[in-house]
């Protein structure tokens, strides 16, 4: 036996693993990039970035899939009369606002969204935003948020559009019965899903933030408990908590396991009786397990290597490390937010190699001389390594669907198989 | 400040990326907060190249301003150089870097690295993606080849006797449209006419091809919106005349051959007989006649918009009903193309302004960018893309130059196959109440790519205009009988009678009738009005 003792519970997995922190150039995507997604979300919200062509091409280009789709977002680009002061920025800003709502009457929630240039000549959008809200009083809300690049990495941009959002939900009354927030964009149809199960549970009064619609805000109060169903929104948890609410600490709700924790979180702290909980839970782990099943002999064993991009990555590695049994080469984030990934933490495997930040090119030798089965990386480093023979899957996909839950647990497994089986089956194309 | 929904170029620093991605064994380290990697994807996924660009960004975050981010440019140029050990360096700013004024010249000039290293200023608040394309280009060309120039005012030396011509073919670079199959096309023209290629830049030229671009007898521009200012800069600096003639379509690429002959002093005859298209017999083909007049609206960069609206109106016998771009660098040949065509330049970046148009216009054929395509589908207007912004869709796996002969006989395909085919046009025009030849049936000859208009409600207000959706005919969802336009009412036998109109031609047919009856004082839109319209306007 060895003589140093180990502190550390047997299973406590990464809880207190070393972390590789890694300054150097990020290929990572910045906040902007959310409002593809939570602009489909919040169907009456209108996204106002105030930046540069940069931003313009940026949501353009990542939202390339989309491009034909009617956008409820626009760029109010900054030119050199706004710099050089020829142009009085706010009145600018008026004047494309004005615009913008009398082309959209629909509109009831616009956000203007800040940027890297909007940041760094510090132009005062928080202002900017009350001053318009006063104009459009009654008729559309204007609040602001970063989705800067220097403030805010890829899915970072969500949270502090919802951090934004919080001080608007109206306030639960002090001795309201509790209720439960479930926090965090997921597909509609994982929203529903989500909310079924609660009810079924006996857990009535359950909500889900972002909203479909401005207009149907829920409250917040002291008898509020959040449930994430996202790891990234930090912000937006301690927005809430500012308003009383109380944040439930639980893994996230992919694949059967994480679900089945995240659900009995809530259970616990609504007092769900076990059996309750058993009933409503069983036939859905069930499926989820027969389905996930179905991808295990084409992922056991694989080896996968995660390059930082949504902050998904952990229990992404958890899941797939536990109920599909790959090994984890190096798990990369690009932030880790200790607090709200303690239970992740907890469940991945002792030894797990962390990172957390990126120097790509250090990173991609590391991932070279790691020989994966499959890496997780963004759409610029994707192509580059297929034509090298590794294969990969994008992770921006990982945000577009909807894997979260018992029933897209399978789906989940199949996006990381899908690409292992696409190289099996060109197996005898040449390269 | 502008407000945009979709931008026709991105910024110059993008322009300077397809640049560096163009050349062999060139590296730009751009200083650019978090973020601004996603032009990587332009080039891995757009145009699936298989290699990363070669760019490194410094990436710098809130955190990084409060410190040196002088410093993090430093090291990362450092670090670039060890790394990659590029033949020459560019080094520059995006729009954020640039307004923290780090000066990333003077940085990486300070760094005393053993390669060319060249500065770029590119103003990202006045210019965009194109000018940044051309002005990389131009500053790499001056900075590699410029120590090689003559004297200045030396006579550039007469070809030996008996030696081979040649030339340098001038523009293509990274994510350009169709620049890949245009220079194959081009390079092979040129040689079987007898003129040596020595350089092709940017694409595939090396820091030292660049150096010796002076050493070719001429240069041949293919992009004068990406080459235009490095010609010139060669013209003066070392007297190679460069040639102007765009071979997109069949008549330019004789009058390209031609201009080349002279260039390279070779005889022009035989020159002519190097190949030729199949489509200018496709057009004189019976089978053509059908797209005799129809109205087509051209948008795109400059140079293509100017090359497909000549295309259009002499080698397909189509009516050009509108011409405009997006590149005011390119505003003045446009404006001339428009003067010729009789119609009104449009000279914008603003994408709702050109669907306006497109609406009022009421085309029968868009030659447009992707945008246009959107555009169109929207409208049930059948397009073809000619020009850059670049799709996935604008890189194919096959071979389809836009230039020289093959380029015409891509233009022929590609611009006629969105359209409806001659007798099926007029089946569809005789048997309107053939159960299978509803307004959402597409022609049969269309694939996936077949437009049908979308019901008027999917056209929202911020995409369209109201004046312009009235203009458009889109206010067919109004019953029959109430009013449409101003005053105006269709009678429900007359609105019935309108239905009877092939789709891709009732937009028109609303549009004229309406403008008949006011113009004649009726109030009451009859089938009557309807037919003394049809009479008054022709088809």
């Amino acid at each position: 036996m060895n003589a140093v003792i180990d502190f550390r519970p047997r299973d406590a997995g990464c809880a207190d693993a070393p972390v590789l922190r890694e300054r150097g150039q990020r290929e990572v995507f910045c906040g902007l990039t959310g409002i593809i997604w939570l602009h489909r979300k919040i169907q009456d919200a209108f996204f106002l970035v105030v930046g540069s062509r940069t931003c313009a091409h940026l949501i353009q280009s990542a939202a390339g899939v989309m491009i034909f789709a009617e956008p409820r977002f626009a760029t109010a680009i900054i030119d050199d009369r706004d710099l050089a002061g020829l142009a009085d920025a706010n009145d600018e800003l008026d004047r494309v606002v004005g615009r913008l709502l009398e082309r959209r009457p629909d509109i009831k929630l616009l956000f203007l969204v800040g940027s890297c240039p909007s940041e760094v000549i510090k132009l005062d959008l928080h202002r900017a935003a009350q001053r318009l809200d006063g104009v459009f009083r009654g008729r559309t809300r204007v609040l602001n948020y970063s989705g800067s690049g220097i403030e805010t990495t890829f899915t970072q941009g969500e949270d502090a559009c919802l951090a934004a959002l919080v001080p608007e939900l109206p306030a639960a009354a002090s001795a309201a019965a509790p209720d439960l927030l479930l926090v965090g964009t997921v597909a509609d149809i994982v929203e529903d899903q989500f909310l079924r199960t609660f009810r079924a549970m006996g857990i009535e009064r359950v909500a889900a933030f972002p909203p479909r619609r401005s207009t149907e805000l829920p409250a917040v109060g002291p008898n509020t408990r959040i449930l994430l169903t996202q790891p990234f929104l930090g912000d937006t948890v301690r927005a809430l908590e500012a308003r009383g609410a109380k944040h439930l600490a639980a893994p996230f709700p992919l694949g059967e396991e994480g679900t089945t924790l995240w659900m009995h979180a809530a259970a616990d702290a609504f007092n769900v009786p076990k059996a309750r909980f058993e009933q409503v839970v069983a036939p859905l782990q069930e499926r989820a397990r027969s389905g996930i099943a179905r991808y295990r002999e084409a992922l056991a064993g694989k080896r996968i290597f995660f390059f930082p991009d949504s902050q998904l990555e952990l229990p992404l590695a958890r899941f797939l490390s536990r109920e599909l049994g790959m090994q984890l080469l190096e798990v990369g984030t690009p932030y880790l937010h200790r607090q709200l990934l303690g239970k992740e933490l907890e469940l991945l495997p002792a030894g797990t190699a962390l990172s957390e930040g990126q120097d790509v090119e250090r990173q991609l030798d590391r991932c070279e001389s790691a020989g994966p089965d499959i890496v997780v990386c963004g759409l610029g480093l994707a192509n580059p390594l297929e034509s090298r023979g590794i294969t990969t899957k994008w992770s921006i996909e990982l945000v577009f669907s909807p894997i979260h839950g018992f029933d897209q647990a399978a789906d989940l497994a199949e996006l990381f198989a899908r690409p292992l089986n696409r190289r099996d089956r060109l197996v005898a194309l040449e390269r | 400040m502008q407000l945009t929904l979709w931008t026709y170029e991105g910024p110059p620093h993008v322009g300077a990326m397809r640049v560096a991605t163009a050349l062999e064994d060139v590296h730009y380290v751009l200083h650019a907060p978090q973020g601004d990697t996603y032009a990587d994807l332009l080039f891995t996924m757009i145009e699936r190249l298989p290699k990363r660009p070669p760019v490194t960004y410094t990436t710098f975050q809130a955190r990084d301003l409060g410190g040196d981010t002088a410093e993090l440019f430093k090291n990362a140029a450092r670090e670039a150089h060890e790394r990659f050990k590029p033949a020459a360096m560019m080094v520059g700013a995006s729009c954020t870097a640039e307004l923290i004024q780090d000066d990333p010249g003077g940085l990486a000039a300070a760094l005393d690295l053993p390669i060319p290293v060249v500065a770029l200023e590119l103003p990202s608040y006045q210019k965009k993606e194109n000018w940044g394309a051309a002005e990389t280009f131009y500053q790499m060309v001056r900075g590699l080849a410029g120590p090689h120039a003559p004297a200045p005012g030396t006579p550039r030396p007469p070809r030996v006797a008996g030696a081979q011509p040649s030339c340098n073919i001038l523009g293509p670079t990274a994510l350009g449209f169709r620049h890949r199959d245009d220079v194959r096309e081009i390079r092979g023209l040129l040689e079987s006419i007898g003129v040596e290629v020595r350089v092709v830049a940017p694409q595939g030229a090396t820091a030292a091809d660049l150096a010796r671009l002076g050493e070719a007898d001429f240069n041949v521009v293919l992009y004068p919106e990406t080459a235009g200012s490095t010609a010139n800069w060669l013209q003066r600096n070392f007297g190679q005349q460069y040639t102007r003639t765009i071979p997109i379509g069949a008549i330019a690429t004789r009058e390209f051959i031609a201009e080349v002959a002279d260039l390279a002093g070779i005889d022009p005859e035989r020159a002519q007989a190097a190949g030729r298209s199949r489509a200018p017999w496709y057009s004189r083909s019976v089978d053509s006649t059908y797209l005799t007049g129809k109205r087509v609206f051209v948008f795109g960069d400059g140079t293509h918009a100017v090359a497909a609206a000549r295309v259009a109106a002499e080698e397909f016998g189509f009516t050009v009903v509108g011409i405009g771009t997006y590149s005011r660098e390119f505003a003045r040949e446009v404006r001339a193309a428009a003067d010729k065509y009789g119609v009104e330049p449009l000279i914008t970046d603003d994408y709702l302004e050109v669907e306006a148009r497109v609406a009022e216009l009421q085309p029968e054929l868009v030659l447009g960018t992707q945008m246009e395509r959107h555009i169109a589908k929207r409208l049930g207007v059948p397009c073809a893309v000619i020009s850059a912004p670049v799709h996935v869709q604008d890189f194919p796996a096959r071979y389809a130059p836009q230039m020289g002969f093959e380029g015409a006989n891509v233009l022929f395909d590609t611009w006629v196959h969105p359209l409806m085919m001659g007798l099926e046009e007029h089946l569809l025009g005789m048997f309107r109440e053939d159960f299978e030849f509803h307004d959402g049936a597409a022609a049969s000859h269309l694939g996936h790519g077949s437009s049908r208009p979308q019901p008027p409600e999917a056209i929202s207000p911020i995409a369209m205009g109201e004046a312009a959706a009235a203009a458009a005919g889109l206010a067919t969802s109004a019953p029959a009988g109430e009013p449409v336009a101003g005053e105006l009412v269709w009678a429900a036998d007359a609105q019935k009678e309108l239905g009877k109109i092939p789709f891709f031609v009732r937009g028109k047919a609303r549009r004229n009738t309406e403008a008949y009856a006011s113009q004649h004082g009726v109030a009451l839109i009859t089938v009557e009005t309807l037919y003394e319209a049809k009479a008054h306007y022709g088809r």
